[in-house]
C-alpha cells in the first residue's frame, strides 16, 4: 500500500465519517410503551429470546448479573412508608418499566468505544457491529441506563444443545464470547422490510416493520415506527404526548400538565427514542 | 550521624568494583526471589489461560461491574512508573544532583512497570486476539480506530512513554556499558559492546550525550504529565457520577508520582540492604527522597480533599449519592483504609527519626502503596456498584482469577527487575563520580568560600553545603 493509498483513505475517513452523530437522517426508528397497558407479563422478553439468539445462561449466572436479557422487565415497587401498610402494598402490586436499549441520539457509549464497534446509523439506530467488537466494556461502564450486555462465556453449547440449534434465527448471527451485545430494534426485520418494500417499488410503509417486543406484546402496550414518517402510530403517539427528540425535558414536567410522556434519564441529554407513558394509578 | 549525601572521598576504582560486583554470582536469596516470581507468574498465566479459554465470566465481572481489578491494577502500574521520570528528568533539569546514585533503578522501575501496565489493557479485553485493532495500522478496507475514545488515547500515550522512557534509560546507561564491557568476558562482553555502541568517552561524545540526555529529559517531563492525564480521561471523560470529575488529571498525576516515590523509597531500602550499596545510597539521599514523597502526598491529599469538596458543593444528586456511597456502602472499611494509608499515613514522614530508620521506612513505603492501589480500586469499582440507574445497582466482589493475575503482576514486575539488576549497573557509576568529583571540588571550605555566593553568611562548619539538594 503506496502512502499516497494511505492518505486518500485517511482522508476518505476524515470526510465521510460525521462526528458526534450528525446524520441526514432516512428513519428515525421509535418506541412508544404505554405503562397504563403493560401488565409484567414478560412475553416481549421472551419474544426478544426467541428473535435475537439471545442465550440463556442460568439461574446461577443470572443472579450474578451476568444475564442477557436484551430488554428487561423491571419491577418496583411502591414503598409502604409512602402510604398505606404492608398488606395493601403486596396488592397493589408492583409496576412495570420493560427497558430495552434506548438508542440514544446523543449515545454515550458511541463515542468511548476505541474501535468504533458502536455507531449510529442513518435509520437513527445506534448499532452494535459484533465482529469488531473487542470487548473493552467501556460502552457498557458509560451507558447510563446499563442496557448493554456482555457474553461473559461461550453459551453456543449450554444455551442451544442439539437440536435446539434448529429453533436459532439465521437472519442473526449468535454472539461468541468477549463481545459486547445489546437491543437493535429488531435491525434484521427492519432490513427485511426494507428489502422487501424496495423489490415491491414503494417506500417502506407504517406496519412493514414490526419489532419482536411490539408484535408479542398482548395489551398493545408497545408501539414501533418511524418518528421521521408521520403518518405512523408511533409518530402520532409522541406528537400526542408533546415529546420531542432533542430537549431534555419535556412538556409533562411543566406544572399542571396531563401529559404522560417521559424518556428515561432524558436530563442527561443522551436524546433516547423510547417514550414511556407514565402509569397512572389511583391514589 | 551521616550527614554527607556521600562520601567525597571515594575512589573511582572502588566506585566500578562495588557497582560491578552487585551483577554477578548471585547468592541463594536472588534464586530464591526469581523462583517466588516465577511461581506468581505462573498463577496468572494459568488464570489468563483459563479466561482465555472460558471467557470473562470466571473473573465475577457482571453488567453493572464491566470494570474492576484489571483496569484499577492498570491505573496503579502507569503510576509507578512516573517517579522514574520525576528522578531523572525533573530533578535532572532542576540540578538536585542527590539523585544520581538513586536515579537508575528507578528509571528501570519505570519501564517495567510500564510493561505491566501495559499487560492489563490486554488482559481485560474480551477478545483478546483482537487487540491490535486499537492501533491505527494502515488496512485496505479504511478502518481506523475511534479516535474519541479515551482508551485510544491511552494506547497512544503508553506506547509512546514505553518507547521514550526505555530509550531514556538506556541512553543514560551507555557510559555505564561501556565500563561493564572493559570489565567483562564471556557472553557480558559481547552483549555490552554491542550495546555500548563503541562508547570510548571522548570529549565529542561526552558533549553529544549531554546534549540527547537532556533533549529526552524535556521531552519526557510533559510525556509523563500528559500519559496519566489520559489515564484519567478513560474515567473523567464518561458521564458516570463518581468519574465525570474535573479534577482527575492533576489528581491522578499527584497520585502517581505518590506511589511511585513511595516505590522507590521500598526498593532503595532494599537494594541498598542486599546489594551493601551503603555508601551510594546513604541515609541523607533517603531522607531526601522521604521528604520529597511526603511534599507530593500532601499535594495528593489535598487534591483528594478538593475532589469530595468539588463533588459536594456540585449539587449534583447522582454525584453527591456516589460519593456518600463510597464512605458508607459496601466497599467503605476499603475505602476509609485507603484515606488512612493515603492521607494518615504519610505524616510518618515528617519525622526526621522515622525518616532515619530504614525497618520503619520500609514497612511505611508499603502501606502508602497499598493505600494507592486502593485508592485505584476506589475509583473504579464504587462508581460502578452506584450511578444513574438504581435498578442496576449491585456489588460485585472480584474473582479468583482476577486477584491470581493481579498477583501475577507484582511477581511479573519483579521478576523483570531482578533480571535487570543482575545484567545492568542498577547503580550510575559514571554520575556517581560526577557527585563526588563536584563535591571533593566545589563543597571544600575554601572552595565554598571561592564559589558560593553566600558562603561568607553563613557560618562555616565541617558539613558540606547542600546545593541543589
Amino acid at each position: 500500500m503506496s502512502l499516497k493509498n494511505v492518505l486518500e483513505n485517511w482522508s476518505d475517513y476524515r470526510k465521510t465519517h460525521e462526528q458526534g452523530g450528525h446524520h441526514e437522517y432516512e428513519h428515525m426508528w421509535t418506541l412508544a410503551i404505554d405503562l397504563n397497558k403493560c401488565t409484567g407479563c414478560n412475553a416481549c422478553s421472551v419474544a426478544c429470546y426467541a428473535e435475537n439468539n439471545l442465550a440463556t445462561v442460568g439461574k446461577e449466572k443470572l443472579h450474578k448479573g451476568q444475564g442477557m436479557h436484551w430488554l428487561r422487565m423491571e419491577r418496583y415497587w411502591d414503598e409502604p412508608q409512602m402510604g398505606g401498610d404492608d398488606a395493601e402494598y403486596h396488592e397493589r402490586g408492583a409496576s412495570f418499566l420493560p427497558m430495552m436499549c434506548q438508542h440514544c441520539n446523543a449515545a454515550t457509549c458511541e463515542p468511548v468505544c476505541p474501535v468504533a464497534a458502536t455507531y449510529h446509523t442513518p435509520d437513527g439506530l445506534n448499532a452494535q457491529v459484533y465482529n469488531r467488537c473487542i470487548g473493552s466494556r467501556y460502552c457498557s461502564n458509560n451507558c447510563p441506563y446499563r442496557l448493554r450486555y456482555f457474553n461473559f462465556y461461550s453459551y453456543y453449547d449450554t444455551s442451544w444443545p442439539e437440536p435446539l440449534n434448529q429453533q436459532l434465527n439465521p437472519d442473526i448471527s449468535v454472539r461468541d464470547k468477549g463481545v459486547m451485545e445489546k437491543c437493535t430494534f429488531c435491525v434484521q426485520r427492519i432490513r427485511t422490510g426494507k428489502d422487501q418494500a424496495a423489490s415491491e417499488g414503494r417506500e417502506l410503509r407504517d406496519g412493514d416493520v414490526v419489532t419482536a417486543c411490539a408484535q408479542s406484546c398482548p395489551t398493545q402496550a408497545i408501539v414501533f415506527g418511524d418518528m421521521l414518517d408521520e403518518e405512523s402510530e408511533a409518530a402520532k403517539l409522541w406528537a400526542k404526548q408533546q415529546v420531542e427528540l432533542g430537549p431534555y425535558e419535556q412538556k409533562k414536567d411543566k406544572e399542571g400538565s396531563e401529559l404522560r410522556g417521559y424518556r428515561v434519564l432524558e436530563a442527561l441529554n443522551t436524546d433516547p427514542c423510547v417514550m414511556y407513558l407514565d402509569r397512572v394509578r389511583e391514589a | 550521624m551521616h550527614t554527607k549525601d556521600i562520601n567525597e572521598n571515594i575512589a573511582w576504582a572502588k566506585i566500578n568494583e562495588d557497582v560491578l560486583r552487585s551483577m554477578e554470582n548471585p547468592r541463594v536469596g536472588y534464586w530464591v526471589a526469581v523462583a517466588a516470581c516465577i511461581l506468581m507468574v505462573s498463577c496468572a498465566v494459568l488464570a489468563e489461560i483459563y479466561q482465555y479459554q472460558v471467557g470473562m465470566g470466571p473473573s465475577n465481572l457482571n453488567w453493572p461491574h464491566m470494570w474492576d481489578l484489571y483496569i484499577a491494577t492498570f491505573v496503579f502500574w502507569i503510576g509507578m512508573s512516573h517517579s522514574g521520570t520525576l528522578l531523572s528528568a525533573i530533578l535532572h533539569i532542576i540540578g538536585a544532583d542527590w539523585r544520581k546514585p538513586i536515579y537508575r533503578f528507578a528509571e528501570a522501575m519505570t519501564t517495567f512497570s510500564l510493561l505491566t501496565a501495559g499487560l492489563f489493557p490486554i488482559i481485560h479485553l474480551g477478545r483478546v486476539w483482537n487487540m491490535y485493532w486499537v492501533l491505527p495500522y494502515v488496512s485496505d478496507r479504511g478502518i481506523w480506530p475511534n479516535f474519541r475514545s479515551p482508551l485510544i488515547w491511552d494506547a497512544f500515550a503508553i506506547t509512546t512513554y514505553l518507547t521514550s522512557s526505555a530509550m531514556f534509560l538506556f541512553i543514560g546507561m551507555i557510559p555505564d556499558l561501556a565500563i561493564c564491557r572493559d570489565n567483562a568476558r564471556g557472553w557480558r562482553q559481547k552483549l555490552y559492546t554491542v550495546l555500548s555502541l563503541g562508547w570510548q568517552g571522548d570529549d565529542r561524545q561526552w558533549r553529544h550525550f549531554r546534549r540527547i540526555y537532556l533533549l529526552m529529559a524535556c521531552f519526557l517531563i510533559p510525556l509523563a504529565v500528559s500519559v496519566h492525564s489520559i489515564v484519567s480521561a478513560d474515567f473523567a471523560m464518561s458521564i458516570m457520577p463518581g468519574w465525570h470529575i474535573t479534577s482527575f488529571p492533576p489528581y491522578f498525576v499527584a497520585g502517581a508520582l505518590y506511589s511511585g516515590c513511595a516505590a522507590i523509597i521500598t526498593l532503595f531500602i532494599i537494594l541498598r540492604y542486599f546489594f551493601r550499596f551503603e555508601e551510594y545510597m546513604t541515609i541523607p539521599i533517603l531522607e531526601k527522597t522521604c521528604k520529597l514523597t511526603f511534599a507530593i502526598a500532601m499535594v495528593w491529599s489535598y487534591l483528594t480533599l478538593v475532589e469530595f469538596a468539588s463533588v459536594w458543593y456540585g449539587h449534583d444528586m447522582a454525584s453527591k449519592e456516589a460519593l456518600i456511597a463510597r464512605f458508607t456502602g459496601a466497599y467503605a472499611p476499603f475505602f476509609w483504609v485507603m484515606l488512612f494509608c493515603g492521607i494518615v499515613a504519610p505524616f510518618g514522614l515528617a519525622f526526621e527519626r522515622m525518616r532515619r530508620h530504614l525497618p520503619t521506612m520500609f514497612v511505611l513505603s508499603l502501606i502508602l502503596n497499598v493505600g494507592m492501589w486502593l485508592e485505584r480500586w476506589m475509583i473504579v469499582t464504587p462508581t460502578l456498584e452506584s450511578s444513574y440507574y438504581p435498578f442496576a445497582f449491585d456489588t460485585m466482589w472480584p474473582g479468583i482469577v482476577q486477584w491470581a493475575i493481579v498477583f501475577g503482576s507484582f511477581g511479573w514486575f519483579g521478576l523483570l527487575f531482578l533480571i535487570f539488576v543482575k545484567v545492568f549497573p542498577s547503580v550510575s557509576m559514571y554520575e556517581v563520580k560526577e557527585m563526588v568529583f563536584h563535591r571533593r571540588h566545589y563543597h571544600s571550605e575554601e572552595q565554598a568560600v571561592k564559589f558560593h555566593r553566600r558562603a561568607t553568611d553563613r557560618q562555616l562548619t565541617d558539613q558540606p553545603g547542600t546545593e541543589g539538594a
